[in-house]
């Protein structure tokens, strides 16, 4: 019997990060406590190599391999760079905050780079249970993650609420996924959606599935009225952490919709349009409503992902490559933002200060007047206004939407984003026209300095030259589908 | 003219750029430093403002000085600038008013002088891409941008309630524009994938959807003028806003919903616009009559100018939708006229407040006894406010009535009882303020305005009495452009 080798070249990427986990794991036992620098540098290094490798096997062409369970196309490759990027820039902003918190041990890299690994699985993954190992390589190494400071209580609490909700999501994915199997006889993305094209699998049982599976999707996208563990988990976990869960998770959440809803059950689009737009416009009003009322800042951040995430939904309701480029543009524009709210809020942490409330921010304009100036443009962003990248990534998703005929919907997007306007520009209200409650500088290292100074011109740039991205975007999806 | 040569870009950039320098001066160390750079900048970017008129052709309709590249070909929105004889005179009076604008500062300012200064260039330039924009996201862009220069003024030096004031600004017109941007894309649909003003001119569109299109263009550009009965953030706005954002939103910021009027709400949608002219004129008649009476109640100068622009505003909206030629140069001699008559009267509150830290004219009386040139000089904007013959308040006012004759009676009767409320509550004012008795000893110590003060003044006094005396360089310019805005509007696009 002959053992034919699966071609590994589509999963090179993967399989080197796999190795420096590894590698990281026993530098850091080798480094021990006094270089800690160690395993630090070598897991940049081990983004920067996939990066390196996933660029230079890009190619315009899709590929699969383990028999069909993987896939390597444009989005693919697209989004895992944008992952490593992701990954590195929390490294560099969380770096002094983990270090003065003592969680800087081999544990919290190679727990980042297993959770790497699951998104970049779950990127790249062309078969439901592909899909499912990379979301719970994932989740898990989340879960870890927030439980990292095991003598803060808040940050068990939030664990075990995130574990204990994440993993009942898993169960309505899984069993969304047994009901698809039922139906088509098959797991594979592509074999589904023939399956379902040819139309000789029961409906009602497809149907059934789709519900239990865009209930898992919005359990991991945080869209309401899935999104109780978001605001508890955002504000129990590290700051560091919650940097982390907020950002990159957001891009592989976007291939995991692509992958599941589109690709392998666009044909059912009718039934799953409905629902997404449910899921839209309660995510937009539950988020943007009850952020208002929220004085710990993670929490009102966790509310604005809510929001986020809806308008983000609104993408994918279009069902056509104009409206996925949109999304694909809006998660992209969203991580940038998100990645210099947090930073921002981590450069108000000081050893033994937790920066928790809005009202943290107060005088920022006096006390480091260029800080409050990123924090401007970054709270304008979210809010959406122009000249800033949230502004195009808005008017994507709204001209997809009415593109599709819902105007309906595009007003009450436009609606809400203005009550969301309101507490971005409560923040600014703090850090410009109130006065500090302290004078101590704001002191950072020299690479966040740099890090969060090109986070936040980027957002500008961004929104005064946003060609260039959105032309990746719509590469990307025209390139895949 | 200057053909090939950007010069819209150098007058929106320029002052962007400068305001750009003068943020990186720093802090108040270098305060010296960023005033005389906002100065030079303000100047400069009037100069280069200057070639627009003399390079302007009159007789052309078609839009002039275009510039046009590909921007985010994503979406087809293209870079597209060019002006007409509506939107120059408005940029002109923007450029005039900037250096003004950083003069009134120069002194009271001593808090982030660098960052006060920098807004207002960066708010001048954006201001010009507003009026120059040919393309509606880019026009989108600029519009909502000029909002957060605004919302920093008001909220970092605006008085005790400024916050309030502040967030009530952007929320309100952030309400107006969203829905815009709704119509723009709605427009862009229907147009197959343009976001090209003039395409939109010339697109056909049913009459419900034109209805819709312009009641979302209405909210945003009535928030903005502001209309009655959205009118209410704008005395808030200008009592907690320093001096000079107070100039600049009445004689700017306010310029920026009639301009969208005749730019978007009349050509876009012309059969709307007939239909519901009757209620737009309603609108604007109830904000002559019913705001000038409220104005007569105020007791703060601040918002009693207020009050005033929402009455002067009225005018605007009342001429253009009497589609007469009358009507809407009028209304445009009026937006003009009402910039620099608005900047000059809140700069002369500016001044006294400035002495006084107050603006209640029951703690004013008797000011001409120690300030009496500064007096002279109110005198005159007073009368210009109440629409004396031989200011150009009066030659607006005057062109509306007699638009609004043509059209019916009764709409220039009551249009008319303006120069009765606007000379009752403006001159009552004034005599409170400036005649009588000397009334504390804080106003016994008052010192008569300084060169710098005098020098503001003065030019504005010439401004006033000049379109008074001899508007034609004003209607000249616009005169194509209204009547081919008028034959557009009188062709149904159903």
């Amino acid at each position: 019997m002959n053992f034919i080798p699966p071609d590994f070249a589509p999963a090179y990427a993967e399989i080197f990060m796999l190795v420096m986990v590894c590698v990281v794991m026993l530098a850091d036992l080798v480094a021990g406590e006094k270089r800690r620098y160690v395993p630090y540098l070598l897991t940049q290094a081990a983004l920067l190599g996939c990066a390196l490798i996933t660029f230079v096997t890009f190619s315009t062409e899709t590929s699969y391999t383990f028999s069909g369970m993987y896939v390597d196309d444009s989005m693919a490759d697209i989004l895992k760079l944008m992952v490593y990027g992701t990954v590195s820039a929390v490294l560099i902003y969380s770096h002094s905050y983990v270090t003065d918190r003592g969680m800087l041990s081999g544990e919290y890299f190679s727990l980042i780079l297993f959770a790497t690994l699951g998104m970049m699985v779950m990127i790249s993954a062309s078969h439901f249970l592909t899909l499912y190992i990379g979301l719970e390589l994932l989740s898990l190494s989340l879960y870890a993650l927030v439980a990292l400071r095991r003598d803060s209580l808040m940050a068990t609490e939030a664990a075990m609420k995130f574990f204990v909700l994440g993993a009942l999501a898993s169960g309505f994915l899984l069993y969304g996924m047994s009901m698809v199997y039922g139906a088509t006889g098959s797991l594979h993305v592509a074999t589904v959606s023939e399956v379902i094209q040819s139309g000789v699998s029961s409906h009602e049982v497809l149907v059934v599935g789709l519900v239990f599976i865009v209930a898992g999707i919005s359990f991991k996208l945080s869209a309401a009225p899935f999104h109780m563990w978001a605001p508890d988990v955002y504000q129990g976990a590290p700051t560091a952490i919650t940097l982390f869960i907020g950002s990159a998770p957001k891009l592989a959440a976007f291939a995991f919709v692509m992958r599941l809803l589109v690709e392998g059950m666009g044909e059912m689009v009718a039934d799953w349009q409905g629902m997404l737009v449910i899921l839209a416009v309660m995510s937009m009003a539950v988020g943007n409503i009850a952020a208002i009322a929220q004085t710990n800042i993670k929490r009102m951040l966790a509310y604005s992902t809510i929001s986020h995430m809806g308008f983000l939904i609104l993408g994918f309701i279009s069902a056509d490559w104009n409206g996925y480029s949109s999304a694909l543009f809006y998660v992209i524009a969203y991580v940038l933002m998100t990645l210099g709210t947090f930073a921002m809020v981590m450069l108000l942490c000081r050893s033994g200060f937790e920066a928790e409330n809005i009202s943290d921010f107060k005088g920022l304009n006096k006390r480091n007047s260029w800080y409050a100036f990123i924090g401007l443009l970054l709270m304008l962003s979210l809010a959406g206004i122009p000249p800033l990248i949230g502004f195009y990534a808005k008017l994507a998703v709204l001209q997809a939407v009415v593109n599709a005929g819902f105007i309906w919907l595009a007003v009450v997007a436009v609606l809400f984003s203005l009550i969301g306007a309101f507490y971005y520009l409560r923040i600014i209200k703090f850090m410009y026209f109130d006065e500090p409650e302290t004078n101590e500088p704001i002191e950072s290292r020299f690479d966040v300095k740099m890090l969060l100074s090109a986070n936040g011109l980027a957002v500008l740039a961004l929104g005064i030259f946003p060609q260039a991205l959105m032309g990746l975007s719509l590469y990307a999806i025209q390139n895949s589908m | 003219m200057l053909f090939g040569f950007p010069l819209l870009s150098l007058i929106i950039w320029l002052p962007i750029m400068v305001g750009v320098a003068v943020f990186a001066t720093g802090g108040d160390r270098n305060a010296q430093l960023a005033r005389w750079i906002a100065f030079v900048g303000s100047i400069l970017g009037f100069l280069v403002a200057i070639p627009l008129y003399t390079g302007f052709d009159s007789t052309a309709s078609a839009m002039q000085f275009v510039e046009h590249r590909a921007w985010i070909e994503r979406f087809n929105i293209n870079y597209h600038l060019g002006v007409d004889g509506i939107s120059m005179p408005l940029i002109l009076l923007n450029c005039f008013i900037t250096p003004l604008v950083v003069i009134a500062g120069w002194k009271v300012i001593q808090e982030r002088v660098s960052q006060y200064m920098g807004a207002f260039l960066v708010m001048s330039g954006i201001v010009n891409g507003v009026f120059s924009s040919l393309d509606a996201i880019l026009f989108y862009v600029f519009w909502e941008a000029s909002l957060i220069p605004m919302f920093l003024i008001i909220g970092i030096w605006g008085g005790p309630n400024r916050v309030y004031a502040a967030i009530k600004f952007f929320l309100y017109t952030l309400l107006g524009s969203l829905l815009m941007l709704v119509a723009f894309i709605y427009l862009y649909q229907t147009s197959g994938g343009s976001f090209s003003i003039e395409d939109y001119h010339q697109l056909p569109i049913a009459f419900t959807p034109q209805i819709l299109i312009f009641i979302a263009f209405l909210l945003a550009f009535a928030v903005k003028v502001p209309m009655w009965p959205v009118h209410t953030w704008l005395p808030d706005a200008h009592v907690e806003a320093p001096t000079g954002g107070s100039v600049l939103l009445a004689a700017i910021l306010l310029k920026l919903g009639g301009y969208g009027f005749l730019r978007f709400s009349m050509p876009i949608t012309p059969d709307a616009s007939e239909y519901l002219a009757g209620m737009m004129i309603a609108l604007s008649l109830i904000a002559v009559v019913y705001i000038g009476l409220i104005a007569l109640m105020q007791v703060d100068m601040k918002k009693l100018i207020a009050y005033s622009s929402v009455a002067h505003m009225g005018f605007v909206t009342l001429g253009f939708f009497l589609f007469n030629a009358y009507g809407v140069e009028g209304a445009m001699v009026q937006m003009i006229s009402h910039g620099f008559i608005s900047a000059a009267m809140f700069l002369c509150v500016g001044i006294l407040y400035d002495r006084l830290h107050s603006r209640q004219i029951a703690d004013y009386g008797g000011v001409v006894n120690k300030m009496p040139v500064f007096a002279a000089f109110f005198m005159l904007f007073a009368m210009a406010n109440a629409g004396l013959p031989g200011t150009s308040g009066f030659v607006g006012e005057f062109m509306v009535i007699m638009g609004a004759v043509k059209v019916n009676f009764w709409y220039a009767f009551l249009a008319a009882t303006t120069l009765i409320f606007g000379a009752a509550y403006t001159l009552w004012m004034y005599k409170r303020v400036i005649f009588g008795e000397v009334a504390s000893p804080a106003v016994e110590a008052l010192e008569d305005i300084s060169r710098r003060e005098f020098a503001l003044l003065a030019i504005l006094a010439i401004a006033v009495l000049w379109i008074g005396v001899y508007p034609y360089p004003i209607t000249e310019v616009m005169h194509t452009t209204v009547d081919n805005l008028l034959i557009h509007v009188s062709q149904s696009k159903l």
